[in-house]
């Protein structure tokens, strides 16, 4: 991964939940249920089926991946014009699942202009961005 | 790191004081004379921001003889260029809500 054309950058969150796999595979994938912790959304688990996820601050154009039911949801995740890819895996565990979250597939360079994008700062960090790029 | 984020963009949400910030972005170490000449405010107004920029870590302060010299340190950004702390930040919280779904729906 040390080629800076190809290396991404990637985010885990994981976390064993005291509930069934079947349980919180509803939770992923049932709007009216994915609208409570996540965003306002018009998602199916169907691959290949395109939607919407909107948050105060805008929106996020997803598509299905992979779907296996109570094991593993996969869907692109593009916002601010880069694309990424998040990744749920459902483990049952004898205390519940352990559930896994990883979304993979930014480019370091990508970071500077995703948080000016993120927090509508986009001058300022356009500003700066001049400032750190100008030769000394 | 949430206390740090906290604090940059406390600071820096107040066009004043971000303008100035900017300013030193721009051209490197100024005044506070300097400063406030471009400024639309009152040069205690401007020494007062300078005061927050410091303590945010955003500036640095230089004394020679009774003239004091701020300058911009672009380090202190650096927490909020990093997008896998932001995101992590963000998922995490999307967890709690998750879980606090869990506990309401019925089996």
């Amino acid at each position: 991964m040390s080629n800076p054309a190809t290396e991404t950058l990637s985010v885990v969150v994981e976390r064993e939940v005291a509930y069934p796999p079947e349980k919180i595979w509803r939770a992923l994938t049932q709007p009216h249920l994915i609208e409570e912790w996540l965003m306002k959304n018009d998602f199916k688990p169907v691959v290949d089926h395109r939607f919407t996820l909107r948050g105060d601050w805008g929106s996020v154009d997803c598509q299905v991946m992979t779907v296996e039911p109570n094991r593993t949801l996969v869907y692109s995740w593009g916002a601010m014009g880069m694309g990424s890819v998040v990744t749920w895996t459902l483990t049952p565990t004898s205390a519940g699942t352990h559930l896994r979250m990883e979304q993979a597939g930014f480019r370091p360079e990508q970071q500077r202009a995703y948080q000016g994008a993120k927090f509508g700062w986009s001058k300022f960090f356009a500003n700066l961005e001049q400032v750190l790029a100008r030769p000394d | 790191m949430p206390n740090t984020h906290d604090m940059l963009f406390k600071t820096l949400s107040d066009p004043t004081r971000r303008a100035i910030f900017e300013r030193l972005c721009r051209s490197g170490e100024q005044t506070v004379g300097a400063l406030t000449a471009r400024a639309k405010v009152s040069q205690p107004a401007v020494s007062k921001h300078l005061a927050v920029l410091r303590q945010a870590g955003l500036v640095r302060d230089r004394h020679e003889g009774r003239q004091t010299h701020y300058s911009a340190q672009l380090g202190a950004l650096a927490p909020l260029l990093d997008w896998t702390s932001q995101m992590t930040g963000f998922w995490q919280s999307r967890f709690d809500q998750l879980e606090d779904l869990l506990k309401r729906m019925d089996q």
